[in-house]
């Protein structure tokens, strides 16, 4: 009888996929103690007891049985109505949207649904981990486009029609952006539209952080002339109402692309979490004071930290979006990874290297401010000690 | 209401330029206006919340019932002023429902409290009868939970 040989079995897709840029880092991190750390990507806010309040109400009341596959007809009735009052985008709760387990999976769908092997899908980077691995899964190939400091990150139209080709199918669009906390408001989006509107591209507009931005209202690229037919939203709840570990999150899609994806999430997840989704209405319906007072509450920490790390020679852009900022850490002639390491050995002070993103990042190191101010002061000055000794 | 306010309640340790920043105002208007705001007796005081259950003081707390026979004019101010001119009396609130004024005292053991009710409290003029509860635990305080420090459980995801 032969061992099984796991090597043969396994699809090199898979085994060639990584399981995260800076695992190595995180692992140091978690094995240390006392350290002050300003990694996290969630927020620190509990999610508002109202929320709360209508999830366990609804395990009392024993709704937990499946829901439909889109998820209930009134939660996407109230993500239809606030997708209207927000960002002043129509989509139909009968046949565009569809509950999903999280952002995630939202991304994940929208790119098996449309991908298809040799397809070109463009991924500005820096920006969060999936992108690039799920549209792989695809066959798709992906086309990574640098966004520039001296842009503020923004996805310019020179960059963008550059990386245009006949193959081109998707353009993966998310703003406000982590790592970097840039936004595009609708003067950026209009001059990319334009583009777009000679193709045949799908926009995949990650907006899990619309609700965070500071200054400015934010502007979805479906709410643009005729842009909506090229869009597919994907947002949730975790970061505006603070319900990361709920997994709960939502495509809005046309109806041939949404009636797609929608098979997907049917065969692969059946439906989202039933008590997550019906705690999620309560969000839609009652908790816009909440999200405004957690907003206001990461504005002023923006204000502060962004303040304290140009004091302390740390030059970063001012983040419009999100809850992190992006300092420039190069010029000290370490790596982005040199950098937070030594950083975290020396001064038991952690930020994410900026590589975490995609080789853009190099240079540069993400910093969260999902922190109390207090906590965030502590990191200043243990970052402060640190830039001093290398200079 | 003005979020500097609302800042000052969580944190009172926040410095003008600290809050300067945060707020996006000038240094010396936050200045001015935390002056004015205290000259206005809008803002009354500063504390800090320590939970001495984990100190070797001894201390008592107890929450103290007031019936009272109003007094013609002066309602019940007069005699909430009599009892908060006490030092041991942490608190005096008029209230609604069973009882009129509820003082809350703080003193070494509980005969030192006993003593004060039978002692300050009872014999003042009007003072009707009192009924007094001792704290046993504080769980939550000023919107403070006390107990063991918050850990973050937030794990590393990017």
């Amino acid at each position: 009888m032969a061992s099984i040989d796991y090597e043969r079995i396994l699809p090199r897709a898979v085994v060639d996929m990584p399981s995260s840029g800076i695992r190595k880092f995180f692992d140091i991190l978690d094995s240390m103690t006392d350290v002050t750390a300003l990694t996290v990507g969630q927020p620190d806010f509990v999610t508002p007891w109202k929320i709360r309040e209508a999830g366990i109400e609804s395990l009392v009341t024993g709704k937990t049985y499946y829901t439909s596959n889109a998820g209930t007809m009134e939660l996407r009735r109230e993500i239809s109505r606030y997708m209207s009052r927000r960002f002043d985008l129509t989509y139909a709760p009968e046949h565009e949207i569809v509950v999903t387990v999280g952002g995630s999976e939202a991304i994940d769908m929208a790119m098996r649904a449309i991908l298809e092997p040799g397809d070109e899908i463009i991924i500005p980077t820096p920006c969060f981990v999936c992108y690039e691995p799920l549209a792989r899964m695809t066959g798709a190939v992906p086309v990574i486009v640098e966004t520039r400091n001296e842009d503020k990150f923004k996805l310019t139209p020179e960059l963008l029609e550059a990386a245009i080709t006949p193959k081109t199918k998707m353009l993966v669009l998310a703003y406000p952006n982590n790592p970097t906390g840039a936004i595009m408001d609708a003067d950026d989006l209009e001059k990319i539209a334009k583009i777009l509107r000679e193709h045949q591209i799908i926009v995949l507009s990650d907006e899990i952080y619309a609700e965070l931005t500071y200054g400015q209202r934010h502007t979805s690229i479906a709410s643009l002339p005729e842009m909506w037919e090229r869009t597919v939203v994907v947002s949730g709840f975790s970061k505006a109402y603070a319900m990361t570990g709920w997994r709960l999150g939502y495509i809005c899609a046309p109806e041939p692309l949404a009636r797609q994806m929608l098979k997907l999430h049917q065969y692969a997840i059946m439906c989202a979490p039933t008590t997550a989704q019906l705690a999620a209405i309560a969000a839609l319906r009652d908790c816009d004071e909440d999200v405004a007072a957690m907003t206001a509450e990461y504005d002023r920490r923006r204000r502060y930290i962004h303040n304290g790390l140009n004091a302390i020679g740390l030059d970063a852009f001012e983040p419009e979006g999100a809850f992190y900022i992006y300092p420039h850490v190069g010029k000290f002639g370490l790596s982005s990874e040199e950098f937070c390491e030594r950083l975290l050995y020396e001064h038991k002070c952690a930020i994410v290297p900026g590589v975490a993103f995609g080789a853009s990042g190099e240079g540069f190191a993400r910093i969260s401010y999902a922190y109390s101010v207090k906590h965030i002061t502590e990191a200043l000055e243990r970052i402060e000690h640190f830039t001093k000794k290398l200079s | 209401m003005d979020t500097l306010l609302k800042v000052l309640e969580d944190d009172a340790t926040l410095t003008p330029e600290q809050l300067s920043v945060m707020l996006d105002k000038e240094v010396g208007e936050i200045r001015d206006m935390i002056k004015k705001y205290e000259s206005d007796g809008v803002i009354v005081g500063y504390k800090t919340l320590i939970d001495w259950d984990k100190t070797d003081r001894e201390y008592v707390t107890a929450m103290i019932e007031v019936k009272i026979t109003p007094q013609r004019d002066r309602g019940f101010d007069r005699i909430a002023e009599k009892i908060y001119h006490y030092p041991e009396v942490q608190s005096v609130y008029l209230m609604s429902g069973g009882f009129d004024l509820c003082v809350l005292i703080e003193g070494r053991t509980m005969k030192e409290v006993a003593y004060f009710v039978a002692q300050k409290l009872a014999p003042i003029e009007y003072v009707v009868s009192t009924a007094t509860h001792f704290v046993l635990r504080k769980y939550k305080d000023k919107g403070v939970i006390y107990g063991a420090p918050e850990i973050d459980e937030r794990g590393n995801y990017v």
